[in-house]
C-alpha cells in the first residue's frame, strides 16, 4: 500500500495520553481489525462457538419444557410471584446500559477513548437486550397471549393497559433495542465498505456490498453522516436513561415495602451502568488478548473502564445505605421490616453477597495498580456481575417473601429450571457475541481513523509535504496545541 | 421542464450523485497523499468554479464541508419531523384507545390522564425521530446505491482503508478532460485516472 502517507509519530490524545499503544499507520488500523474477519476460522472459535451453541440448546430446550408444562415448573410461590424471569430480564438489560453509555453518552462528552470499544460495547448491548428480552416473553404463562402486550387490535376489540408500568416497559425496552441496533449498524457502514474493498471472494464482496449500501467515503456522505450519527447519541441518551428508570417503575410504582421509593431510577440507572461496563471489561478482557488488540483496546481504556465501576459501584453501595436510612427515617413500620429482614432474615446471605461484590470489592479501584492489572481487574468485572444479579434478586424476593401477615409468608427456592434458563440465556448472549467477533469488524475503524493524529489536516502543516501555512499561523496552531 | 431536470440534477449532485458526458466519460478521480493535502485541493477546486465534484476519504476530514463550500446537513429537520410525530402518535394512541375506542374504568382513575402516559410518549418520540433520522440520512445520501461509476476504478479501493480521493465529475459546466486533469495535477494529486462509466477504468497517470 501506499507507504507515503503512514506518518509516523507518537499517537497523542488531547490530553496527552496515548489512545493507541503504538504508532500505527491508516492501514496498519484496518488490517489489525479486518484480516480477523478474513482468516480462516481458528479452531479455538470453534470450541468457544460449540460450547456457547450448547448453552443455546439448554435455553432452547428449558424454555421449551416451560411451554409443555407453564410456570409451575418455575420455583415461583405465594408471596412470591415475580423470581427467576424478572431478576434476568433485569439483569441483562442492566448489562445492555453501557453499551449505550460507551456509544452515545461518551460522544456526546468528546470523550475519545470511546473509539477502541464502542462498537463490541454496543454489539454486547444489543445481544444483552435481546437476552432480556426473552424473559417477559416467556413468563406470562399462556404464551400464546403474548402479543397482548403490543397495541394490536384483536378480536376482542380490547387495548393494552397504557397506565401500567409494565406496558411503559415494552415500550422502553423494545424502542431501546430498535435504536441501539440502528445506532450500531449505522456505525458500521463505513467498515463494512472497508471490509468490502478488501473481499477477495465474490460472495464476500456481494455480502458486505449489500450490508454497506455502496459507500464510498463521499464527502457529501459524511456530512450528512455525522450529522445523523451526533443526532442518534442525543437520542439515545435520554433513552437509555429512560429505559432503566422505566424498569426500575416496575416495581417502584408498586406498593410493597422495599419497592415503593422515589430512589428507584437513579439507583437502578447507576447499577445498569456498573454492571454494563463490568461486563465490557470481562469481554474485552478476553477479545483483546485472542485477537491481539492490545494496542488499539489499551491498558489506559480499561483503566478508564474500571474508574467508571469504581464510580457507579459507589453511587450504587450509597443507594443502597441511603435506602437503609430512608426505611428508618420515614417511621413505617413495614418499610423497617422490609429493610432489616433484607439484611438479617432469611435472604442475609444474598444481601451482603450484593454488599461485598458491588459496595466493597469495586473500592480496590482507588489503586491505580489494581485498576491497571488484568487479573484483578477480570475478577472484580466478574463479582460486580454477580453482585448485581444479586441485588435485583434482592429486590425482587425479599420484598415479596414476606407479605403483610405472617400466613402469607414463605421461603423461594428456584427450581432446576430456573437456574438452567439463567444459564442457557449465557449461551445465547456468547453464540451472538462469537458471531459478531468472527463476522463483523470488532472495532470501529473509521472512527480510531478519525481521532488519529494524522486525521486532522493541519497536522500535515508542520510536516513539511502539504501545503505548509504561513509562519505566523504555524505558531498560532502550535501555541493552541500547548494549550 | 428543463429546470425541473435541472433541479433533479442538483438534488442528485447534493447526494455525490452525478451524470456522465459524452456517452461514457464519468469524471476525473484524483488522489492525494493526505487528508491536509485533499483539504487544500477541495478549497481550490472550488475556488476554481466547480460544483459538481466530491472528496473521498475513509473518515470525515474536519473542515471538509466549508472547504467545499457545503451547508449545514439538513437531517436535523428530519430528527425534529419525526420526533413531534413520534410525540402525536404517543398521544394519540393512549387516548384514542383507553379513552375513546374502549374505555374500562380502572380504579377509578381517568381514562385519559397526561401524567401516565408520558413514558409511551417519550419512548415513541424517541423512537420516531431515531427512525426517521437514519432514514432521513440515507435518503439525503442517495443510499443505498449499489452502482457507482467510481467502482471501476481498483485504486479506489483503498479509500475506505487510506487512499484520499477528489473525484470532479465530467458533467460539471467547467469540466474539460485536460485542463481538469492538468489543475489536478498542480495540486500536488499523486495519481489521476479518468472514470468511464462502461467498461474498466482506463489509468492515465
Amino acid at each position: 500500500m501506499s507507504t507515503e502517507t503512514h506518518h509516523k509519530t507518537a499517537v497523542h490524545a488531547l490530553d496527552d495520553l496515548p489512545l493507541l499503544g503504538r504508532d500505527l499507520s491508516f492501514h496498519e488500523v484496518t488490517e489489525l481489525v479486518a484480516h480477523h474477519t478474513e482468516k480462516k476460522t481458528p479452531t479455538a472459535w470453534f470450541g468457544a462457538f460449540a460450547l456457547a451453541n450448547a448453552g443455546l440448546l439448554l435455553l432452547v430446550a428449558m424454555i421449551a419444557y416451560l411451554f409443555w408444562n407453564g410456570t409451575g415448573v418455575w420455583g415461583l410461590n405465594n408471596p412470591v410471584g415475580w423470581g427467576y424471569a424478572i431478576v434476568n430480564f433485569v439483569f441483562w438489560v442492566g448489562i445492555g446500559h453501557a453499551g449505550t453509555l460507551i456509544s452515545a453518552i461518551l460522544f456526546l462528552f468528546r470523550q475519545q477513548w470511546r473509539t477502541a470499544i464502542n462498537r463490541s460495547a454496543e454489539a454486547m448491548t444489543i445481544f444483552a437486550v435481546m437476552c432480556a428480552l426473552i424473559f417477559p416473553g416467556i413468563h406470562v404463562g399462556r404464551v400464546w397471549a403474548a402479543y397482548w402486550m403490543l397495541p394490536i387490535p384483536n378480536q376482542m376489540e380490547m387495548w393494552p393497559q397504557f397506565k401500567s408500568p409494565l406496558l411503559w416497559d415494552v415500550f422502553a425496552v423494545s424502542t431501546y433495542f430498535t435504536v441501539s441496533a440502528v445506532f450500531w449498524y449505522v456505525g458500521m457502514i463505513p467498515d463494512l465498505a472497508t471490509m468490502r474493498d478488501r473481499a477477495t471472494t465474490t460472495l464476500r464482496r456481494k455480502v458486505l456490498g449489500f450490508l454497506s449500501m455502496g459507500w464510498t467515503g463521499a464527502n457529501r456522505h459524511w456530512r450528512n453522516y455525522e450529522k445523523a450519527y451526533l443526532l442518534l447519541a442525543a437520542l439515545a441518551t435520554p433513552l437509555v436513561l429512560s429505559v432503566h428508570s422505566v424498569v426500575s417503575f416496575d416495581f417502584a410504582v408498586s406498593i410493597i415495602p422495599g419497592w415503593h421509593t422515589t430512589i428507584f431510577p437513579p439507583y437502578f440507572v447507576a447499577g445498569a451502568i456498573f454492571s454494563g461496563f463490568a461486563m465490557v471489561v470481562t469481554l474485552l478482557v478476553i477479545a483483546r488478548k485472542i485477537y491481539k488488540l492490545e494496542d488499539i483496546i489499551t491498558i489506559g481504556h480499561l483503566e478508564k473502564m474500571n474508574i467508571i465501576i469504581l464510580l457507579t459501584g459507589t453511587m450504587v453501595g450509597f443507594a443502597y445505605i441511603t435506602e437503609f436510612f430512608i426505611a428508618w427515617y420515614s417511621g413505617v413500620k413495614y418499610e423497617q421490616y422490609a429493610f432489616l429482614n433484607r439484611a438479617f432474615g432469611p435472604y442475609a446471605w444474598a444481601y451482603w453477597t450484593m454488599m461485598f461484590c458491588n459496595l466493597v470489592f469495586p473500592q480496590f479501584f482507588w489503586f491505580k495498580k489494581l485498576r491497571r492489572s488484568i487479573p484483578f481487574m477480570f475478577a472484580v468485572s466478574i463479582t460486580t456481575n454477580i453482585g448485581m444479579w444479586f441485588e435485583r434478586f434482592v429486590i425482587t424476593v425479599t420484598s415479596l417473601h414476606r407479605d403483610y401477615l405472617p400466613s402469607s409468608w414463605d421461603y423461594y427456592t428456584p427450581t432446576w429450571v430456573d437456574v438452567l434458563t439463567f444459564v442457557g440465556s449465557f449461551g445465547l448472549f456468547f453464540t451472538l457475541f462469537l458471531l459478531f467477533l468472527r463476522f463483523a469488524p470488532m472495532v470501529a475503524i473509521a472512527e480510531v481513523k478519525y481521532v488519529m493524529p494524522q486525521a486532522d489536516p493541519h497536522y500535515y502543516d508542520d510536516h513539511g509535504d502539504g501545503h505548509a501555512g504561513d509562519q505566523a499561523a504555524k505558531l498560532a496552531r502550535s501555541s493552541h496545541h500547548a494549550s | 421542464m428543463s429546470t425541473i431536470k435541472e433541479l433533479a440534477r442538483d438534488v442528485k449532485g447534493s447526494m455525490g450523485i452525478f451524470d456522465g458526458k459524452d456517452e461514457s466519460l464519468y469524471g476525473v478521480l484524483a488522489e492525494f497523499r493526505h487528508p491536509g493535502a485533499l483539504l487544500e485541493a477541495a478549497r481550490s477546486v472550488r475556488e476554481a468554479g466547480f460544483k459538481r465534484f466530491d472528496v473521498h476519504s475513509p473518515f470525515p476530514i474536519h473542515g471538509m464541508d466549508r472547504a467545499m463550500g457545503l451547508g449545514n446537513s439538513l437531517v436535523g429537520w428530519l430528527t425534529v419531523g419525526g420526533g413531534i410525530a413520534g410525540m402525536a402518535l404517543g398521544v394519540w394512541l393512549q387516548w384514542w384507545t383507553s379513552a375513546v375506542d374502549y374505555p374500562i374504568n380502572i380504579s377509578g382513575k381517568p381514562f385519559f390522564a397526561i401524567e401516565p402516559s408520558i413514558p409511551v410518549i417519550f419512548e415513541l418520540t424517541i423512537l420516531l425521530a431515531a427512525l426517521s433520522t437514519v432514514i432521513g440520512m440515507f435518503a439525503l445520501n442517495g443510499l443505498p446505491r449499489p452502482y457507482n461509476p467510481l467502482f471501476y476504478s481498483d485504486r479506489f479501493r483503498k479509500v475506505t482503508d487510506d487512499g484520499f480521493f477528489l473525484h470532479i465529475a465530467a458533467s460539471d459546466r467547467r469540466f474539460d478532460l485536460e485542463s481538469t486533469q492538468k489543475l489536478l495535477r498542480d495540486l500536488g494529486a499523486t495519481h489521476i485516472e479518468t472514470i468511464r462509466d462502461s467498461g474498466t477504468a482506463d489509468a492515465e497517470a
